[in-house]
């Protein structure tokens, strides 16, 4: 039997509504793809009946309207919460302008993505190349719900719709508008993949319970790892 | 006396037509440009006072579609507004006089109505060389700079003038431009469509004469009016949508029965139009009444959106009929083979990591593997 004795102490990373918008995120991101996908190539599984009897291509565009305007207000909620949530989840966290966010960045290359090096990564939330992916996300959310809401304007008389109504002649006509949306949700697709397969690979290697941490918020952290990220100077921030 | 201009009611009672019939059009006219009844009256008033609308109407890069488009509306009075009512002093396809009498129409249209009349352009102007369009020894631009210097406002009629159209899809060897891209500050109308629908450019016409003012525009330039709703809004097969009932085939049970020709590369839900509404014609059909998707012929660049009959369009750069989708799917198969390789480098990782790992104490041999 081999045994472990690391000093470890428990960190509460992940604040509840951090971990609702995390879910919530994650349900809309999958109906959207899927019902997406359909409307962008739908079945035709009914032949031979009429259209008075039928609604279930208008139903699933609903839901993805539904899932569209849920998925909006969340990411908003989410931005909001960037400014007043833990030091995890701060804005700063995601936009490397620091020096040694760009060290850790190199730092994770080496280690996490080449495996050349073998060396402990301190961050406690997301490492910082992490973060980096996550801003280039949120910028795909926002350029996603711009698109989508500029298509969306067309049918609406809602005030919400109707503020994206500008960008369909900005991209020069609503075909330019769904092309780029369509091709955006291939973004969604791929880094979802990615997402859960380095979720697993965190666990596994850093055994610091990545994985159930978005569901109780508590990681294990090293206590030495803990210590330097107590005493670490204030130009940076601690992640 | 002599030279009183006749008004646009004096000329059509001139060729025969009644009166009721002109009421007819004029009401019809009103009701295209969506105005309240009161705005009839208006309309009828305008066309039996006011003087023609002095115009110019140039020929650039184009197919003279939407003059043909326009000849062939069969309603009389939709017709003549445009060919023969309005002062139509210099049209190249339809003038009699060529050459120096020819220029010299255009000339005195200009003298004599400087920042009353109207320019109306068909075609795109060529920038890249603008040898590529010439008349009279001047390049397209020019005549166009020059005539638009002292004109009420610009009409453009069609995609070529309104977003360059063909000439200006991919490639574009001609460096072919709209109107509202070379020319600035005076207001121009993008009258879209190849060609525009008869009725639609008439109704334009009537709503320059009747209120002396362009109508109201969306934000690329095109009459609310008309473009203001999808051809898919207005389709009368938008239940079958709804419901999922799509033709795959042309030949199919589906296209007998009139179901929704999305799959078949319709680009209504993409096209602002009223196709489905004035329809072709004199109002017997358009495209998709007929069994074809719409092709998207009153929007910017719909030649570089193709194929007409898949729904969604190639990307440039990546080869001939590369959708989204294909190229999503590269990418996918490559992602995972990514992770695959770095799976199995983790587990080389972590295999060393458990055998170098220390053993306290006990001396058990076969280390587990977590």
């Amino acid at each position: 039997m081999r045994i472990r004795s690391i000093p470890m102490r428990e960190v509460h990373v992940w604040e509840f509504p951090v971990r609702l918008y995390h879910w919530i995120n994650a349900l809309c991101i999958t109906t959207l793809c899927i019902t997406g996908f359909l409307i962008g190539n739908p079945l035709a599984f009914m032949k031979g009946t009429e259209a008075y009897l039928n609604y279930w291509f208008g139903t699933v565009r609903f839901i993805h309207f539904v899932s569209a305007f849920t998925f909006f207000f969340n990411f908003i909620f989410r931005i909001y919460w960037g400014f007043v949530g833990n030091e995890f989840s701060r804005w700063y966290n995601f936009i490397p302008l620091k020096r040694c966010q760009w060290k850790e960045i190199m730092d994770v290359i080496k280690v996490d993505v080449l495996q050349v090096t073998n060396k402990q990564i301190d961050s406690i939330g997301h490492n910082s190349l992490a973060s980096l992916i996550y801003f280039i996300t949120f910028l795909i959310f926002l350029l996603q719900c711009l698109t989508g809401f500029g298509m969306y304007s067309a049918m609406s008389n809602a005030f919400l719709p109707k503020l994206f109504a500008w960008i369909v002649p900005f991209l020069g006509g609503d075909m330019h508008v769904r092309q780029i949306h369509h091709i955006l949700m291939w973004g969604f697709i791929l880094f979802a993949f990615v997402h859960v397969y380095l979720v697993f690979y965190h666990d596994y290697i850093e055994r610091r319970g990545v994985t159930s941490s978005m569901i109780g918020g508590w990681k294990f952290i090293e206590e030495d790892v803990i210590e330097r990220h107590e005493n670490k100077s204030e130009d940076c921030p601690k992640t | 006396m002599e030279n009183k201009q006749p008004s646009f009611y004096e000329e059509v009672r001139g060729d025969g037509i009644s009166r009721k019939d002109f009421l007819k059009f004029c009401a019809t006219m009103a009701a295209f440009l969506g105005l309240e009844s009161s705005g009839i009256g208006q309309i009828v008033k305008a066309l039996e006072t006011k003087p023609r609308l002095p115009v110019i109407w140039f020929h650039f890069q184009e197919c003279t579609c939407c003059s043909e488009s326009f000849i062939r509306a069969s309603h009389p009075i939709v017709a003549n507004i445009v060919l023969d009512k309005i002062s139509l002093d210099y049209q190249e396809t339809l003038m009699a006089a060529s050459g120096f009498q020819a220029e010299e129409a255009y000339k005195s249209v200009m003298a004599k109505h400087p920042g009353e009349y109207i320019v109306m352009v068909e075609g795109s102007i060529p920038i890249e060389n603008e040898a590529y369009c010439c008349i009279g020894g001047r390049s397209a631009l020019q005549i166009l700079e020059e005539a638009v210097k002292n004109a009420k406002a610009v009409v453009a009629w069609g995609n070529c003038a309104s977003a360059g159209c063909v000439q200006a899809a991919s490639p574009n060897p001609t460096g072919a431009q709209p109107v509202h891209k070379v020319i600035s500050g005076k207001p121009v109308i993008n009258v879209q469509g190849c060609p525009p629908i008869a009725d639609v450019m008439a109704g334009v016409v009537v709503h320059l004469l009747t209120f002396d003012r362009i109508p109201q525009l969306d934000e690329l330039g095109r009459p609310k009016a008309f473009y203001s709703r999808r051809v898919h809004d207005t389709c009368y097969r938008r239940a079958n949508f709804d419901a999922g009932l799509f033709v795959e085939s042309f030949d199919d049970e589906g296209a007998k029965r009139g179901y929704c020709l999305y799959k078949m590369g319709c680009k209504g839900p993409v096209t602002y139009n009223s196709c489905g509404i004035i329809k072709w014609n004199d109002g017997i059909s358009y495209p998709i009444q007929s069994g074809h998707p719409c092709i998207g012929c009153s929007e910017a660049g719909f030649w570089d959106n193709g194929p007409f009959y898949q729904h969604l369009p190639s990307i440039a750069g990546f080869g001939i009929e590369t959708t989204a989708d294909k190229i999503g799917l590269g990418l996918g198969v490559a992602t995972a083979v990514g992770i695959a390789g770095h799976a199995i480098v983790t587990n080389i990782r972590k295999h060393r990591e458990i055998t170098n790992a220390p053993e306290p104490s006990s001396e058990s041999e076969t280390p587990k593997v977590l």
